[in-house]
């Protein structure tokens, strides 16, 4: 799922500083499950912006709210009547959901409360990790499960690198050599010879976000 | 002949060959190249030059490669695919070319975070052995990367890349080689080596696979300056690991650094007797100047004349 | 206007700990200040972090967890997880600009009447010296 963290409480302050009267806007998909943006974090955090700002003397008025997934416009709707009692929208759903409030409320400022950085499972309650980059063209089958794109420093489709030294990437911080993952776990699934093959160059400008915003389109699920 | 390069000739005929190297400036002060240059004429048949080693900003490998040319040496380039997308490499090949250089190094690259740019975006665009595929189809199929049109001219490289067999996982640092083998490599430089005994485990894991016969490998070396050196390169360096034995002559050395050149060139004397090397990589770095020392102890002049 | 200022308190107890201690204050016979607000709680650890802020926001000068020695909680790690709640809200606190004095917390046993009452005099002191909350 999307990871995010929230933005420090004081680049939030100095963004809505124009401002008297705002919604401050949750999303219970994501964000929720890494405590960023769920019900309990609207409450934090605007608390925190209100105390900032009434010790400031310049106080705020917040709306709160928190949508069902903000990244669908039929649940951003709901937050219409608030919206039109505002002066801008405090969204702290991920970069999706403060996009889809943006376009439905156009005629207001919308500002992230979130700095959304990735796709990821739990590692422990409390510790997200990276595991997905959504190139565009899945190689996990090839590589045992083990993504190098998202988890290799240097995103190889053919490594190890020379750099790779007791399981650890060269750049240290204990982080995991990716390709020495990839190794081990085709080794205990008796598929070693995989390593063997050459992976082709990938077609990032196809596949990936370099052509732009990828759209899917089906066909069968259309009205 | 693939680049009709002196280090292919001098490969091609069976001779050991000898190549060195050389760190550009960290500006474009054109003396810097000259000199180190200097130290290195007549004691080794190509010189490599590195690109961006260890992400520090320096000048571009193939510009000082075209120095050297203009010297009447020989560069091998050394190419990381770190900084630069498939569009910028290959154009960067065929500029390369039109300047005289007929050898390149195909190389991932350290991580930018250990350079003076840690805040850049690595590229990666294609990886070490995609670029030593990408280098043959522009040499054998004298097209571009997954196109149908024709160079304009030819792309005569002499393509290398480099191996590492102090890396891990380590059976799998055999397999890599013959991945690069398969992808088109011509020869193969390696991590300097000090556990000679990984090495010789290594080159006989490559010879059961068949592989030595079908690639030219320069070992790598390097000269220790220092105990201090040793015991940092060991600790720091990753894929280095130097054995205690070495780590001690160095510290009970009176002149240390003629203790290092002395088990630099007992090394290269082991290496020359050993079955599918075909030369040496010595890798002085900032120790230019005691390449020809080295050369010489090790019997390695003069540097025959191919043609 | 120092002199009359009282701080207001409020302490979020551990019913395994805290709020068996402040029972014991009065069978002590000590005395604690009359704006103190106990707030009786299963675990430390049912304290979220939005219930500390929220006091903090709705008018108190400094609020106060009571909580079990640590190793000794029993339901395992609360007081742990309360400690980590108050880390994370300092951090808050200190860009926002709220002393990190104002949020504190305090591991005792049942049988501490005195260390409770000792440490709610000793806050509220320490709030005199401070001052009323900014946010009010």
């Amino acid at each position: 799922m999307i990871k995010a963290e929230q933005k420090p409480v004081d680049e939030i302050l100095d963004f809505l500083k124009p401002h008297r009267k705002i919604l401050l806007a949750g999303c219970n998909a994501c964000v929720a499950v890494c405590h960023a943006g769920g019900e309990k974090e609207v409450g934090i955090l605007s608390s925190a912006l209100k105390m900032a700002r009434k010790k400031a003397g310049q106080k705020i008025e917040i709306l709160e709210d928190c949508s069902t997934r903000q990244c669908e416009p039929e649940f951003v709707q709901e937050l219409k009547e608030k919206a039109e009692e505002v002066e801008a929208v405090l969204s702290i759903a991920c970069g999706v959901g403060v996009q889809t409030v943006a376009r439905m409320f156009s005629d207001i400022p919308v500002y992230p409360g979130l700095n959304t950085t990735f796709m990821g499972e739990t590692d422990e309650l409390g510790v997200w990790i990276e595991r997905c980059q959504a190139c565009g063209n899945c190689v996990l089958h090839v590589t045992g499960g083990v993504c190098p794109v998202a988890r290799c420093a240097k995103q190889l489709l053919n490594g190890p690198c020379g750099g790779s030294q007791d399981g650890e990437c060269e750049i240290g911080n204990d982080v995991p050599c990716a390709w020495q993952q990839i190794y081990d776990r085709l080794k205990t699934i008796g598929q070693l010879h995989r390593m063997e093959e050459i992976i082709p160059v990938k077609k990032w400008g196809r596949e990936s976000r370099d052509k732009g915003p990828r759209t899917i389109s089906r066909e069968d699920l259309k009205l | 002949m693939k680049s009709g390069s002196n280090l292919e000739k001098i490969l091609e005929k069976g001779l050991f060959a000898v190549t060195g190297e050389l760190g550009p400036p960290k500006g474009n002060d054109i003396e810097v190249v000259k000199k180190k240059a200097e130290f290195l004429k007549g004691y080794v048949d190509a010189i490599n030059i590195t690109d961006n080693q260890t992400a520090i900003v320096r000048m571009s490998s193939i510009a000082a490669g075209a120095l050297l040319v203009q010297m009447g040496l020989e560069p091998v380039i050394q190419m990381v695919t770190r900084d630069r997308n498939r569009i910028a490499m290959q154009s960067d090949i065929f500029g390369a070319t039109a300047l005289g250089v007929k050898n390149i190094l195909c190389l991932t690259g350290d991580h930018q975070s250990f350079g003076n740019q840690v805040d850049s975006k690595n590229v990666h665009d294609m990886d070490s052995i995609q670029l030593i595929d990408c280098v043959r189809i522009m040499r054998d199929g004298g097209t571009i990367l997954g196109g149908e049109e024709q160079i304009e001219g030819q792309i005569k490289m002499f393509i290398g890349a480099a191996a590492n067999p102090f890396g891990d996982p380590f059976e799998f640092r055999v397999i890599r080689l013959a991945k690069k083998i398969n992808a088109g490599v011509d020869f193969i430089q390696t991590q300097c080596i000090y556990d000679m005994k990984r090495f010789k485990e290594w080159m006989r894991m490559a010879g059961d696979m068949g592989l030595i016969e079908k690639v030219h490998i320069l070992a790598g070396v390097t000269p220790l300056k220092s105990a201090g050196m040793a015991r940092y390169m060991n600790k720091n360096v990753s894929g280095i690991t130097i054995p205690d034995e070495f780590i001690n002559r160095m510290a009970k050395a009176q002149k240390p650094a003629e203790e290092g050149i002395k088990i630099c060139v007992e090394q290269i004397e082991e290496l020359k007797e050993m079955d599918g090397i075909h030369g040496v990589h010595i890798m002085a770095i900032e120790w230019e100047h005691k390449m020809g020392q080295i050369t010489e102890m090790a019997g390695l002049l003069p540097r025959p004349a191919v043609s | 206007m120092v002199e009359s200022f009282s701080p207001r308190i409020v302490a979020f107890c551990c019913d395994k700990s805290g709020y068996v201690a402040a029972d014991m204050v009065g069978k002590l016979r000590l005395s604690l200040p009359e704006s103190l607000d106990i707030v009786r709680v299963p675990c430390a650890g049912r304290i979220d972090a939005l219930h500390l802020l929220q006091a903090l926001e709705k008018g108190a000068d400094g609020v106060l967890i009571f909580a079990c020695h640590e190793e000794n909680c029993q339901s395992l790690t609360g007081n742990i997880r309360a400690k980590a709640r108050m880390g994370y809200l300092h951090g808050i606190m200190e860009r926002i600009g709220l002393e990190k004095e104002r949020l504190d917390l305090c591991n005792l046993a049942t049988n501490n009447g005195a260390k409770f009452a000792e440490t709610v005099l000793q806050k509220f002191d320490e709030l005199k010296k401070l001052g009323p909350s900014p946010v009010e």
